[in-house]
Order: structure tokens, then sequence, then C-alpha cells
């Protein structure tokens, strides 16, 4: 019962790195109705970002090069609201998520022309040591992003229902026109709204990076998110986080458990699995909000 | 009625078309301070696109908006239109369904409100004492619609009469200098109709908004507003008094006659 536990809980930890690259998707698709695909490489251009500050290029000290960090994740946000998304202002849905997949492509490159193709190892000085808990492994490392990731939750959560910035983003996310009419600028929303995407993905990168290396796979957690995204309801920021931790624990405990008796190897697809389950019984995900269309 | 002063909007000589049909073929129109005026007008005849127009969403092919005595750029973006005080309401309510009431009215006061992210960071207290003060003047406008009752149920819980004047309180908490009513009382039945009226003329005559409304029904105009415009075809074909409009023989036989009163 320990052993189910330990890896109950190991998988909880991954599941709150999902959960994190899946409210940057979130956040995104409730204020603009585009389905970021660049999320994940967002995150990847973050860690590079922080490694080419720490490491690479310079040697700032961290709380300087996490601010730079966030500062070129902000620069990136008004680039792809300007010159991305302005010009297809509405345009049909699938043409937006082509665009981020450009973004997608345009943000590797540019990162393997800065930082070069290698993988890194981003180490930021937090120990990783194994505490035992109630007979529980826990490593210290996995314990301190689930804090970080815990206070960026309940920070959104302020920032969305109790300031007016976060309330006329949830008005914009709502119904555009009607938002335009109580004179929220458009643009200036979406851009926060990708700001604050890129603080989620500089989180979820660094966290991802300290943990596996910077690598270029790191753009492929976005796929990890879809999952996510589908057994929560994507436009539930509760319920994508809650699904984050679901697919997090769903994966651990299918391999160990389930995986013998298949072979092993079910990591990988076990997550989408669980989505087509949701799929089949609640096709607006656990907590998502069912649309009904007047016909 | 002969000694008008200055009007608070002038539309001059609008044109717009949506591919070959011209939805406003040379419409002028003003809308004086204190007043309540309405537009009205059959299907098709341009009502909703000329308040589409005066609040940004369309940009006219030819005509000029001025505002205030000062010439509106020709590109103005809505949000910059509702900052310069002209709020609207929608035919098809437009509410922020995932919000409660009192977050939708709060929403229409954005705009008067000061602190940006970083002040509400560094300077939490005073933004939360605009806060507090914004909220105030919510409550009143709450007290005014009679809706206290439901400041705290979410929009998507109320019925279709209620949203109504819920987007109408949304509209009044930003104060705006003009308000522009996209049938306030369409889909009503007669209680909730007079209920609407009765708002709009105290918000008119109380508390001295400037009210441009569209309307179908020509009753509650004729009873209600001060002054009417009347559309067919995208062209205007009379203004005046209630009593000037109703026997207007141009009116009839485009509005009443065919529409059967």
């Amino acid at each position: 019962m320990t052993f189910f536990f330990e890896v109950l809980v190991n998988g909880l930890m991954t599941g709150i790195m999902y959960s994190l690259v899946g409210l940057g998707f979130a956040l995104i698709f409730k204020a603009s109705d585009v389905f970021n695909m660049a999320q994940g490489a967002m995150s990847l251009f973050a860690s590079l970002a922080l490694y080419g500050f720490l490491e690479q290029y310079m040697h700032l000290p961290l709380w300087l090069a996490l601010l730079c960090t966030v500062a070129v994740m902000t620069i990136w946000a008004y680039a792809i609201v300007f010159v991305v998304l302005k010009p297809l202002v509405n345009r049909p849905p699938l043409m937006l998520f082509m665009a981020t997949f450009g973004v997608t492509y345009l943000m590797e490159g540019i990162g393997q022309s800065i930082y070069g193709t290698q993988a890194k190892g981003l180490n930021l000085g937090i120990p990783d040591n194994t505490y035992e808990v109630a007979g529980i492994f826990i490593s210290s490392f996995d314990l301190f992003f689930t804090a970080v990731a815990a206070v960026l939750v309940v920070g959104l959560v302020w920032f969305f229902q109790k300031t007016r910035n976060g309330r006329a983003l949830r008005a914009v996310s709502d119904d555009h026109e009607a938002a335009l009419c109580v004179g929220i600028p458009l643009l200036k929303a979406w851009t926060i709204t990708w700001i604050v995407a890129g603080v989620v993905a500089t989180v979820a990168g660094v966290a991802w990076g300290t943990r596996l290396g910077v690598q270029y796979s790191l753009s492929f957690i976005a796929l990890k998110a879809l999952p996510v995204l589908i057994i929560g309801g994507i436009d539930s920021i509760t319920g994508v986080i809650i699904a984050g931790l679901i697919v997090g624990a769903g994966e651990n405990l299918g391999e160990v458990f389930i995986g013998p008796y298949v072979g092993g190897g079910i990591q990988t697809f076990f997550p989408y699995l669980l989505a087509l389950l949701v799929l089949y019984f609640k096709p607006y995900g656990l907590f998502g909000k069912e649309i009904i269309e007047r016909v | 009625m002969n000694e008008k002063p200055e009007p608070l909007l002038r539309a001059e000589d609008i044109h717009i078309s949506f591919g070959g049909l011209k939805a406003l073929d040379g419409v002028s129109l003003e809308i004086y301070p204190g007043e309540l005026m309405a537009i009205i007008g059959p299907n098709g005849a341009g009502k909703t696109t000329m308040l589409n127009i005066l609040n940004g969403f369309y940009k006219p092919d030819k005509g000029r908006i001025i505002f205030e005595g000062k010439e509106r750029p020709r590109h103005m973006k809505p949000n910059h239109v509702a900052a310069q005080g002209i709020a609207r309401t929608f035919q098809n309510l437009a509410l922020f369904t995932g919000m409660s009431v009192l977050g939708n009215i709060m929403i229409g006061r954005t705009m008067m409100m000061h602190s940006n992210l970083f002040s509400q960071a560094l300077y939490w207290r005073f933004s939360q004492k605009e806060e507090i003060e914004h909220r105030e003047a919510v409550e009143k406008i709450i007290d005014f619609l009679q809706i206290e009752n439901i400041r705290k149920t979410p929009a998507s819980m109320l019925p279709y009469g209620l949203r109504k004047r819920v987007e109408l309180a949304r509209a009044l908490a930003s104060e705006p200098k003009l308000l522009l009513l996209d049938e306030p009382m369409a889909g009503m039945n007669l209680e909730e109709k007079e209920d609407i009226a009765r708002f709009v003329l105290d918000a008119n005559e109380e508390l001295g908004y400037t009210i441009a409304l569209i309307e179908h029904d020509m009753g509650v105009v004729m009873d209600i507003c001060d002054r009417i415009v009347v559309l067919d075809f995208g062209k205007k074909i009379a203004e005046g008094t209630p009593e000037e409009i109703k026997a207007n023989p141009e009116v009839i036989r485009a509005y009443l006659g065919t529409a059967g009163g």
C-alpha cells in the first residue's frame, strides 16, 4: 500500500507540471479563443532564455535572470499579439491555430540560433534531497516546485477574481463585443493574457528544464497538455489544474500497475486513453461549460 | 422646439453598404443633450446599423460623426467610443454570463477606475479604497433598477427580462454622456415592457441621462420619447415629436400602414 501511495504522490508531482502547461493553454483560450500550440515552445524558450542569462552568455544572479526571462516573454507576448494575432482578428479559429503553429517553429528556430542545439543542464541550486514522510519518499525538488506552482495558481485566482484587470480579462473571455462596448481595449487585454501565459510558461519551463535538462523536446510537453485540456475542459481553470493531477497520477499508476500486464510503456498514451473515456461521457470535460447553441 | 441647443451628437450624411445593399443612404440625425429620443422604423430600415455606427462597430463608408462639438476620427474603435462616454446595450443580450450581476455592473465601471495592474499590486490599499467607492456608486444603480435581490446571482441564471435590466445597469454604471439602447423592450411581455419603460424614463428625467433608443413597439415609444426619427430602407423619412410622427402620412405608409399599427 505504501508503494501505491508513493507512485501516486510521484504522479501528482508530475501532474502539477502538466497542470501548469495546461493552465497556460486555458488562459489564452479563454481570453482570445486561440488554441495556442506555442505554449510548449514558450516554456522551452523561457528555459533557454534563463539558461542564457544564468550561464551561457551572462552570469546574472538568479533573481535578475528570472526577471530578465519574464521580460523576454513579455516581449514575445507583445510580438505575438501585435504582429501575429492583430492582423488575423475575426478570422476563423483554425487560422489562428495555424498561426500559433508558426510561432512554435519561429520560437524553436530563434532559440536554436541564439542558444545552440545541445541539451543543457539547468541548475538553480535547489537541493534534491529525498525525505521520508509517513513511509513515502518525496524529493525536496518536487516539493519546491509544487509549492511554486501552488503560489502561482493562488496568485492567478486572486488576479482574475479580485483585481480590476482580472475582471476585465474575464469580461473579454466572456464576450468580446460587449467588452469593447464597456471600453475594454481588446488588444491590451490580450497582451496582458499572453504575458500571464508567458509567466506560467516560464515557471513550467524552468521546472521541467531543471528536472530533465533544457532540450528541444520540451516543446512537446504541449502534447502532454492536450489530454489535460480534454479531461478538464478547456475553459475551466480549476478543471485544468485538477485534470493535470489526474493525468500525472493516472499515467504513473497506469505504468506501474497496468503496464506489466501489457508489456509496459503505456505511460505515453495512457493520458489519451483517459481523455477518450472522458470525451465519451462528458464531451465538454469534467469541469467545462456546456455550450448549448441556439439553432 | 424651435431654439435647440448645440447637439450632443450629430451624425452627418452617413452612408454604409454591405455588399450591394445600401443599409444607410445619407442619414443625418442629431441627439440633443438631456433628451430621450427614439429611432424607429420597420424591419431592415437600418436602425441597428445606425447604432453600430454611432458606437464604432461599423465604419461608415461616408459621413461624419461629431460628438460634443468634435469630429470623431473615422476609424475610432468601440472601446475608445466607450471611453468618450457613449454606452450601449444590445438587442441580443450581451451580458458576461460567467459573472454575477454585481460583477457585470462593476465591469461597466471599468473605465472610471484609475488604478492599473502595477498600482494594484503596489498600492493595494489605494485600489481597494477605489473599489469601495465604485462599489457604492454601483449599489445606487442596483437600487435604482430594483435588482437588489439578484445582486450575487450569476447572470446566466437570470430570466430574459431581468437580464435586459442588468444590461441597462451595466450601461448606466459607466455614467455615460450618451446612452444607446438597442430594442430595450424586445421580446418582453407588457408588464416587463412597462417596467423597463419606467426605468428608461426615470434615467432620463431623474438622473438626467441623454438616451437614444431603437424600438419596434410604437406604443411605448410614443408614450415616453421627446423626439422620434423614422428610418425606412436606409433613409430618414421623418423626424419630430410623437404627435407629428403619428400624423405624418409618409410614416403611416411606410410603417404603420404595412405593419398594421
